[in-house]
């Protein structure tokens, strides 16, 4: 361990900590924030309601993104819902209890007082976002509604319609563009940043961005750098995340000194659209909501599958997770069913055409209930899956399969969520913080916003106000020079190795690799083959990758060569912290690792760390270090789940 | 099971935005459960094997939410299947043997980039003059202390789902933009949240609006094209508030009502 990783969390009661660290806090005097220059990387929920609030406060802003418009980040695809707890219900929820199933649906592996936080603010959210104007489902008396979700026993989830996402980004943007209207933020759309830059004292003081319009590589200075890049999905090639969603800006600052932090925690969604062919280009999610009135099954005997469900009588049928888990039946949590249907299509029970998924059966809630019930509650769910797959769900039922669908690991931040270089924040999916080994429903873009509206105003401003009085490191010194000439290199050796296959095509076989060996169950054997065909295929990309046209021009086969670059790099971390982590928890499931019923087996006394991976040199598996953030529990008791 | 389908597509191709363009033909053969994009993908990756450039357009969450994708197809915008984005369109929807011509948003306020790639920005020009409630952050009173009638958050949902693609811009014969801005205008125009500022509002979006896009003929196409049902009442209804708008504001700077 060589590096230092103080938390810097606040002493005293838990409940406590978060305002007695504001007061403690150092403050910039409202007359003094447009003398700091903050740079914000990424418009999704993190990104823009830390842009448009700290643009509000007076900080003199730049944003960047990928996108034609800031509205366009992936938060906009969430469904299902933001939790808080506001107990609006009168159903016993409190901040105490959404901290405490948030810290055991993340299968006690994040910190303490991080996740009291989130339920602290959780509350606020939800006001700042009616008062923007997000419309949120409401009751005849005009109040707002409430749904519940996994993980929970209260109903404290918020929701519009099945596009919260969309509505809380749109609010969060809207909040963005009076900002930019007023000139405190200044937008830089379709950029991708490409490196952040440190002084020489190792503090984050820039950025290299490329302008996907004209391909100039460009620098920006500032006196903090804030990443809200969002997370990793997309190193399996087929996830639920948007195509151009990339681990870029996060894994450049790993390569500059700051700690990724679990990258091995990933969170597999059981109820997606399998893949149909080799033409797939990315995976579906349909509502974990779904679960509450299908029930799913697999035919017992494997040469049934290739015939319609009709023609298979009831006991004939396995329900197999009724079978193994009576009490919970259909709705045990994510990871459970992830690796229960994975079972099932692994030993020869996949139905479609590609045996490749699993029934979600909704015929007997359509008896039960009539289609009509059915209809209303999930006829736009019903609707998408018609479209994308041509079968009607109300006369057969869906077929599902898991899918990437969230990363919980990140760069590694403490309490004011600084990562350990000085002065580069890390917001919502892009750090590790909140969620430990597994994410629960609609905490997400609670995080998101959480980070963006509450946490980093206050934190920045702490580390802030001791560079008052000091410009920002100009853009003609040499750590810029450095930065950029790398960052033109980079495109200049991907735009010259002329080979023969495509950038997709590699990424499709590093998706292989990644989803085989470190997807919903791993093992020793398959995690170390693949780290010995990672580095190869690395190898093999930069030799035989195949980027046409020109670097100086708006090329999208040149934007993914980057971007799978890095992917290539990440991959082995997160593969070498999967085989490292010699227990099960969460959403990492390690086969040599469970209960006599098969469930994940945790070793607390080993693994009760946050393993924060520091970079090395490009011999990744030889070269990174380990450093360990101990998990201090005491407020929680741990326990084994059991769904029995 | 899927069925393959052989088809010849006629592709607007354009190097740049002073480059003159023209259509370039392709054939290819794909499974009918494609979706559009992964059929475009699939040529793409043909293109690169003849070395030749692939072509160039904008998509992003592939789920029909992020507004990104927009192709005229078959000179219908986001193509034959009501109510769905190109992204979520499917190729069983064309038929083997089929000709598919393919070109991107055509108006002078959407300015091309490359291929079927197109510059939307004046849209977060129209938002970013108003389209949003001044309330900084922190400032917020309790979230149940503003009650909002259930009808009244619904239709407010109705325009807010608006995704931001351009297709009721690319429908319009005049280019006009009026489906978008009103959706965006009337999804805060209508909640309580949204009053303080609803003249100014209406007033600063329509012009921004004025500036990049044409006028209103009330074709109706917008409403026919766009991905997410949005309703041309909302057009009628940012008429009414700009032209209220325009009463209002004046008597607030001191001059006599008209009217």
């Amino acid at each position: 361990m060589t590096l230092q990783l103080d938390s810097n969390v606040p002493a005293g009661p838990l409940a406590d900590k978060w305002d007695n660290h504001k007061f403690d806090l150092k403050l910039v005097a409202p007359h003094n924030r447009r003398r700091f220059d903050v740079l914000v990387v990424g418009t999704g929920l993190a990104g823009a309601s830390a842009a448009a609030s700290l643009g509000e406060m007076g900080y003199n802003v730049k944003v960047f993104t990928y996108h034609d418009s800031p509205r366009r980040a992936h938060s906009i695809a969430a469904q299902g819902g933001i939790n808080s707890a506001k107990n609006y219900r009168n159903d016993g929820d409190s901040v105490h209890r959404l901290f405490y199933d948030t810290i055991k649906g993340g299968d006690y592996r994040s910190r303490e007082a991080n996740v009291h936080r989130l339920a602290q603010v959780s509350v606020d959210i939800i006001d700042q976002c009616a008062a923007q104007g997000v419309p949120f489902a409401r009751e005849y008396g005009g109040l707002l509604d409430n749904r519940s979700f996994g993980g929970a026993q209260v109903a404290r989830t918020f929701y519009a319609r099945g596009q919260t996402g969309q509505q809380l980004l749109l609010g969060a943007y809207q909040a963005l563009a009076r900002q930019i209207h007023l000139g405190t933020v200044t937008l830089y759309n379709r950029m991708d940043v490409l490196d952040i830059v440190l002084d020489d004292d190792g503090k984050a003081c820039g950025i290299v961005t490329r302008d996907l319009l004209t391909g100039e590589t460009a620098r920006f200075s500032g006196h903090a750098v804030v990443l809200a890049t969002g997370g990793y999905g997309n190193v399996y090639f087929l996830s639920t995340n948007a195509k151009q969603c990339n681990v870029t800006a996060t894994w450049r600052a790993h390569r500059k000194g700051a700690a990724f932090a679990n990258p091995c925690y990933t969170q597999i969604h059981p109820t997606c659209i399998p893949a149909s062919d080799e033409f797939q280009s990315k995976l579906t999610l349909m509502s974990e909501s779904l679960r509450n009135d299908g029930r799913i099954w697999v035919p017992k005997n494997p040469d049934d599958c290739g015939k319609s469900a009709g023609d298979i009588p009831e006991d004939a049928r396995d329900y197999y997770l009724e079978r193994k888990y009576p009490s919970f039946g259909n709705l045990v949590p994510r990871d459970v069913a992830s690796r229960n249907a994975k079972t099932m299509v692994d030993q020869g029970h996949g139905v479609g055409p590609l045996r490749n998924g699993v029934f979600l059966d909704f015929a007997d809630s359509i008896n039960r209930l009539g289609e009509s019930v059915v209809r209303e509650r999930y006829g736009n769910l019903f609707d998408m899956y018609e479209r994308i797959t041509g079968e009607n769900p109300y006369q057969m039922p869906m077929r599902i399969y898991p899918a990437t669908h969230y990363t919980m690991g990140g760069l590694w931040v403490d309490y004011n969520l600084m990562s350990n270089v000085p002065g580069l924040f890390v917001l919502g999916e892009a750090n590790f913080s909140d969620h430990g080994a597994n994410r629960l429903g609609a905490s997400a873009l609670m995080q998101g916003l959480a980070d963006g509206y509450f946490v980093l105003p206050a934190t920045i401003a702490g580390y802030l106000a001791d560079l008052l009085g000091t410009s920002p490191v100009p853009t003609d010194h040499a750590v810029f020079d450095t930065a950029q000439t790398e960052v033109d290199d980079r495109v200049k050796r991907l735009m010259s190795a002329k080979g023969t296959r495509t950038v997709d095509h590699y990424h499709r076989e590093l998706g292989r690799i990644v989803w085989d060996y470190c997807g919903m169950a791993r093992n020793k054997e398959g995690l170390e083959k693949a780290l010995s065909e990672i580095p190869a295929l690395r190898e093999e990309y930069w030799r035989d990758v195949k980027v046409l046209g020109d670097g100086r021009t708006f090329n999208q086969s040149l934007e993914k060569a980057l971007r799978v670059a890095d992917f290539m790099e990440m991959a082995e971390l997160k593969v070498k912290d999967a085989l490292h982590r010699e227990e099960s928890c969460g959403g990492h499931f390690r086969e040599e690792y469970q209960t006599p019923e098969g469930e994940a087996q945790r070793d607390d006394e080993h693994f009760a760390y946050v393993a924060a991976w520091e970079y090395g040199g490009p011999d990744i598996q030889r070269d990174s270090v380990l450093n360990k953030e101990k998990l201090v529990f005491e407020n929680v008791k741990l326990s084994q789940r059991s769904y029995k | 099971m899927s069925e393959m389908l052989n088809l010849t597509l006629k592709v607007w191709r354009q190097n740049g935005p002073d480059d003159g363009g023209r259509f370039e033909e392709y054939r290819t053969t794909v499974a009918d459960d494609a979706s559009f994009l992964e059929m475009l993908d699939y040529v793409n990756e043909q293109l690169v094997a003849e070395d030749r450039e692939p072509i160039a357009f904008d998509h992003d969450c592939r789920e029909g939410i992020c507004g990104s994708c927009g192709l005229m197809i078959n000179g219908q915008a986001h193509g034959p299947q009501r109510g769905t984005a190109t992204c979520q369109l499917h190729m069983r929807k064309f038929h083997d043997g089929d000709h598919i011509t393919i070109e991107p948003w055509r108006a002078g306020g959407f300015p091309l980039i490359r291929d079927l790639a197109v510059d939307r920005s004046a849209f977060d020009r129209i938002v970013e003059a108003g389209g949003y409630i001044t309330v900084n952050t922190g400032a917020a009173p309790d979230a149940n202390e503003i009650p909002v009638p259930k009808d009244v958050a619904d239709a407010a949902m109705d325009a807010a789902a608006c995704i931001g693609c351009g297709a009721c811009v690319a429908a319009c014969p005049n280019s006009a933009a009026q489906l978008f801005t009103s959706a965006k205008m009337q999804h805060l125009n209508l909640l309580p949240q949204g009053q303080a500022e609803r003249w100014a509002r209406s007033e600063a979006m329509v012009e921004t609006m004025e500036e990049f896009f044409g006028s209103c003929t009330n074709h109706g196409e917008c409403q026919e094209a766009c991905p997410k049902e949005i309703s041309i009442d909302f057009i009628a209804m940012m008429n009414r508030d700009y032209l209220k708008a325009k009463l209002t504001n004046r008597r607030r700077i001191g001059q006599r009502k008209v009217g």
